[in-house]
C-alpha cells in the first residue's frame, strides 16, 4: 500500500534518502541530525478530509454561512426555506418565510406544541364550568396546564401550591374565600383584581377599646383572651362608634362582596395568631391591625395579561385543582 | 484450552468459501429458514386488540407500550428486560459450557446473514474457484456485472431487513407504504437507513471480523469452556499418526499402506480450511476465531466418505476425551458443576419472570401527596390533605375504579365533581383526591389506605398505604 509506493518513488533520487525503512526525507535537517520524513497521510484521513470539505459545500448551500459586510450568505432559496406563523406586537398574526435558522425553527416548534394544546384549551373555553369538573380526562389537561399557568403568574405571591403567605396573599387551598369561592367569583377576583382596605381605628377609638376589640376577636377563634374584655368588646363591635359589624358582618363572619374577613374561622389572613406562642403576642398582633388598618391586600387585574381562556383554566385550576372552590 | 499460535494477522486474506453439503449444513439451512421466517413475518401477524392496530408483535414507542400477542408491556414492567436480558446470559453461558459456541455457529444473525449472502455470492459468482479466478481478473464488464448484482441484491435484503426491523416498531402495513410516499416519520428512516447500511457492511463487506475483532462475545465464551466441554476438534492423533498428514499418492493410496508408514487418515485436502466462513485450519487446534458452525465436520466427511475412510476426523468432542488414553465415544458430559449453575440460574430466572408475568395486578396505581403546602388548615379547624393518584388500566377494556379509604371515616375522602373513575383500555389517569379529618382524628392518624375496587367481576382491590400530615 503506500508504504510500499514510497519505497522506489522517484523524487528520492534527487532529495537525500537516510536509511529510515526506506522512506525519503524532506531533505531538511534540524540541529544536525534530526529529519522529517515524508511518509503520506494516512488514506482513511485523507478521505475524511475530502468528506469534510465536500460536507461545507453542502452546508452551504442549506445554511446561513459566509458573512458579506453587514449580512451573510442565506443558503440556496427554496432548499432551506422555513415557514412560519409569527404574531406581531399589534396581536396580528403573519406567515412569515425566511431562510432557514434557529430561530424560526423554534418558532416552528412553538406553533406546533400550541396547536396542540389548542385542542384542550378551545375545549375547556366551550365546556362550562360544572361540567370540566365532571370530565375526569379533560381535569387532567386543567391541572398540568393549570400548574404552569400558576407558577408562570400567580405563584410570587400565592406560591407554588397556592398556599399564600400570612400577611401578604391569601391561601388559596383552604375553605376559606374572601371573594366568593364560586367560579364566577374566582374568575371575577383574577379578570379585575381586587383591593382589600381595612381602615385604622386608633384614632377614633380609644386604645382600651381597641384592646377589648382584640380579645373579642381572639375569642370568636377560641384562642386565649380576657373574657370580661372581650364582652365589652362584642358589645363595642355592633356600636356604631367602632361600626365593625358594618363590614365584617353583625355575626362578624365577613360580607363576601367587599371582602371582609371572616372573623369567627380558624383561618387567620394577616397575622399568624395561631403560631404565636404567647397570649400577650396575640393580643399585640391583632391590635396593631385593629389600630393602624390594613392597606396591603391588593391583587393586580389580569384580563390584559393573560387570555380568557388562559383565565378560565386558572379559575378551573384554583377552584379544582388547588381544592379550596365551592 | 491449548490455543494456537496463529500468524500475525496483519494482511488480510480475503476468505472465499467453498460450499459444502452434510449434516451440519443441512441443521443450518433449517434454522436459517426457522429464524428468517419469524423475522421477517412476524410484523405482518395479525392479532386481534381493542386499543391499538392489529398487529400481533408490536413495539409502540409512541404510546410506550409493547405489545406481544396477548401480553401488553408497559414501562413499568421494565424490569422484565432485565429478566430476559438475564436468562439470555445464562442460556448462552449453559449451551456454551455443554457444547461451545453453538450461539455463534448456529443462531447469531451475523452468521445468518453472512451465510445468506454468501450463498447469494455462490449463486451469482459460482464455486470456490470461480470467485476467486472472479476475484483477482481485471474489472470488467463480466466482474462488473456478477460482484455488482450480488452486492446490489446484499442490499436490497439488508434493506428489507430493516424495513422489516422498523416495521415492529409501528403498525406494519401502515408503516410499509408511508415509508415509501415519503410520509413516515423521521426516525423510520433513520432505522431504515442505518440498518441497510450496517447489515450490509456487516454480513456483506466485514463479515468474519465482526467476529474476530468486534463481538465481545466471542472473545469471552472462551472462559466458559471447560475439558469436558464438546467442541469442534480435529482428532490428531488420527490425522496425523506419528509421521503427519499426507497426501494419497502412490504406496499411501489405502489406509493400511499409510497406517504401515506412520501417516494418519488425513490427506490433507484442505476442504476443512476452504469451507471454513472464519478462514482457519481446524488442524491447529481450537482457536478463538472458530464459530463452531461445524462445516468442516462436514467437508472432512464428504472427504473420508469419497476415499472410504471412517468418518469423524474432524467432529464434536471434548479436550478431555481427545486427549486420553483410552477415548471413549464422543458424549455430552453434562455432570458438571458449572453446568449445574448455569442450569439452576437459568430455571429459577425463567420461572421468577414467567412468575412475575402471570402475576402482574392489570391495574396499577401511584399516590402522591400534595407537598406545597402539606396540609391545610380550615376554616372550622380541620386538617385537609390533598392527592394525586395515578391509576394505569393495563386492560384491553375500558374500567371504573371505585376509590375508598381505609383507617379514617369514610366521607372525609373527596374527588371534586367527578362522578366516577372511568379509565379508557390501555390508558391511565390522574385524579385529585382530598382528606378532610377533623382536628382530633387529624391528629391521631398517621396513616391510612386508599382502596382502588376495579369494578370488574373477580378483580382484586388495590390498596396503598398513605401519609397524613397535620399539625401536632
Amino acid at each position: 500500500m503506500s508504504q510500499e509506493n514510497t519505497k522506489d518513488s522517484g523524487t528520492a533520487e534527487q532529495k537525500p534518502v537516510f536509511s529510515q525503512g526506506g522512506v525519503p526525507t524532506t531533505g531538511h535537517s534540524w540541529d544536525g541530525d534530526i529529519r522529517e520524513l515524508t511518509n503520506p497521510l494516512p488514506r482513511w484521513w485523507v478521505w475524511a478530509f475530502y468528506i469534510t470539505a465536500i460536507f461545507t459545500v453542502v452546508y452551504w448551500l442549506f445554511y446561513p454561512a459566509w458573512p458579506v459586510g453587514n449580512t451573510y450568505t442565506k443558503g440556496v432559496p427554496g432548499l432551506n426555506s422555513i415557514t412560519y406563523t409569527a404574531t406581531q406586537v399589534d396581536g396580528t398574526e403573519v406567515e412569515k418565510t425566511t431562510h432557514w435558522n434557529m430561530r424560526s425553527k423554534f418558532m416552528v416548534e412553538m406553533n406546533e406544541l400550541h396547536a396542540a394544546q389548542k385542542q384542550w384549551f378551545d375545549k375547556v373555553a366551550a365546556t362550562p364550568y360544572e361540567q370540566i369538573a365532571q370530565d375526569a380526562e379533560l381535569m387532567q389537561f386543567v391541572t398540568s396546564a393549570g400548574k404552569t399557568l400558576f407558577s408562570d403568574n400567580c405563584a410570587p405571591c400565592h406560591q407554588a401550591g397556592g398556599q399564600g403567605v400570612i400577611g401578604f396573599a391569601p391561601n388559596l387551598t383552604d375553605d376559606h374565600w374572601q371573594y366568593g369561592g364560586a367560579y364566577e367569583q374566582i374568575e371575577a377576583t383574577i379578570v379585575h383584581g381586587r383591593r382589600g382596605y381595612m381602615p385604622p381605628f386608633k384614632e377614633i377609638i380609644s386604645d382600651e377599646e381597641i384592646g377589648q376589640l382584640a380579645n373579642y376577636v381572639l375569642n370568636l377563634s377560641g384562642e386565649p383572651h380576657d373574657a370580661g374584655s372581650a364582652s365589652s368588646g362584642a358589645k363595642l363591635f355592633q356600636t356604631n362608634t367602632a361600626g365593625c359589624y358594618a363590614c365584617h358582618g353583625a355575626d362578624a363572619k365577613g360580607i363576601e362582596g367587599i371582602g371582609s374577613a371572616n372573623l369567627t374561622d380558624k383561618i387567620w389572613l394577616w397575622a399568624n395568631i395561631p403560631e404565636m406562642s404567647t397570649p400577650e403576642e396575640k393580643l399585640k398582633a391583632v391590635k396593631t391591625i385593629i389600630s393602624g388598618g390594613l392597606n396591603r391586600g391588593v391583587m393586580p387585574p389580569w384580563e390584559d395579561r393573560l387570555k380568557p381562556d388562559q383565565i378560565k383554566l386558572l379559575t378551573v385550576y384554583v377552584h379544582q385543582g388547588l381544592g379550596g372552590g365551592k | 484450552m491449548e490455543v494456537s499460535s496463529a500468524k500475525p494477522a496483519l494482511k488480510h486474506i480475503p476468505i472465499v468459501t467453498r460450499s459444502v453439503k452434510g449434516k451440519f449444513r443441512n441443521f443450518k439451512t433449517a434454522i436459517m429458514l426457522l429464524a428468517y421466517s419469524v423475522y421477517f413475518l412476524l410484523p405482518w401477524m395479525p392479532w386481534s386488540r381493542n386499543s391499538a392496530a392489529d398487529q400481533a408483535v408490536m413495539f409502540d414507542l409512541d404510546t410506550r407500550r409493547f405489545f406481544i400477542f396477548d401480553l401488553i408491556v408497559y414501562p413499568q414492567d421494565i424490569f422484565w428486560l432485565a429478566m430476559l436480558l438475564f436468562i439470555a446470559a445464562a442460556l448462552l453461558f449453559f449451551t456454551t459450557g455443554l457444547i461451545g459456541r453453538a450461539w455463534c455457529g448456529y443462531f447469531c444473525f451475523q452468521t445468518l446473514w453472512s451465510d445468506l449472502f454468501i450463498w447469494i455470492e455462490h449463486r451469482i459468482q459460482g464455486e470456490r474457484p470461480a470467485r476467486l479466478r472472479l476475484k483477482n481478473q481485471p474489472w470488467n464488464a463480466e466482474k462488473l456485472l456478477k460482484v455488482g448484482s450480488s452486492h446490489a441484491l446484499m442490499i436490497l435484503i439488508s434493506f428489507w431487513t430493516a424495513v422489516t426491523f422498523a416495521a415492529y416498531f409501528s403498525y406494519a402495513p401502515e408503516f410499509v407504504v408511508r415509508l415509501f410516499s415519503g410520509e413516515a416519520a423521521q426516525a423510520g428512516y433513520i432505522t431504515v437507513v442505518v440498518l441497510t447500511i450496517t447489515t450490509y457492511l456487516a454480513a456483506g463487506v466485514i463479515r468474519e471480523h465482526v467476529c474476530t475483532m468486534g463481538c465481545p462475545y466471542a472473545r469471552f465464551q472462551g472462559v466458559m469452556y471447560e475439558p469436558d466441554t464438546l467442541a469442534v476438534s480435529y482428532d490428531a492423533r488420527r490425522g496425523e499418526g506419528t509421521a503427519g498428514r499426507m497426501i494419497p499418492k502412490a504406496g499411501l493410496k489405502t489406509r493400511e499402506e499409510r497406517q504401515a508408514k506412520g501417516h494418519g487418515d488425513c490427506i490433507d485436502c484442505g476442504f476443512c480450511v476452504q469451507v471454513c466462513p472464519t478462514g482457519i485450519d481446524i488442524r491447529d487446534g481450537l482457536q478463538y476465531q472458530c464459530i463452531s458452525c461445524g462445516l468442516c465436520i462436514d467437508a472432512c466427511n464428504n472427504i473420508m466418505d469419497s476415499v472410504g475412510y471412517p468418518r469423524d476426523l474432524i467432529r464434536y468432542d471434548s479436550e478431555r476425551n481427545l486427549s486420553s488414553e483410552h477415548p471413549s465415544r464422543p458424549h455430552l458430559e453434562w455432570k458438571r458443576l458449572k453446568v449445574w449453575g448455569y442450569a439452576l440460574a437459568l430455571i429459577v430466572a425463567t420461572a421468577f419472570l414467567f412468575y412475575n408475568i402471570g402475576t402482574r395486578s392489570d391495574t396499577e396505581v401511584t399516590v402522591q401527596q400534595t407537598r406545597q403546602p402539606l396540609f391545610v388548615t380550615l376554616s372550622d379547624g380541620s386538617f385537609r390533605n390533598r392527592y394525586q393518584i395515578h391509576i394505569v388500566n393495563k386492560t384491553e377494556h375500558e374500567e371504573i375504579y371505585e376509590l375508598t379509604v381505609r383507617g379514617i371515616p369514610a366521607e372525609s375522602l373527596n374527588i371534586g365533581d367527578i362522578p366516577q373513575i372511568r379509565v379508557r383500555a390501555g390508558k391511565s389517569l390522574t385524579i385529585g383526591a382530598r382528606i378532610d379529618l377533623p382536628r382530633e382524628i387529624a391528629i391521631a392518624t398517621q396513616s391510612f389506605d386508599f382502596v382502588i375496587q376495579p369494578a370488574s367481576p373477580e378483580a382484586e382491590p388495590l390498596v396503598v398505604q398513605t401519609n397524613f400530615n397535620s399539625k401536632r
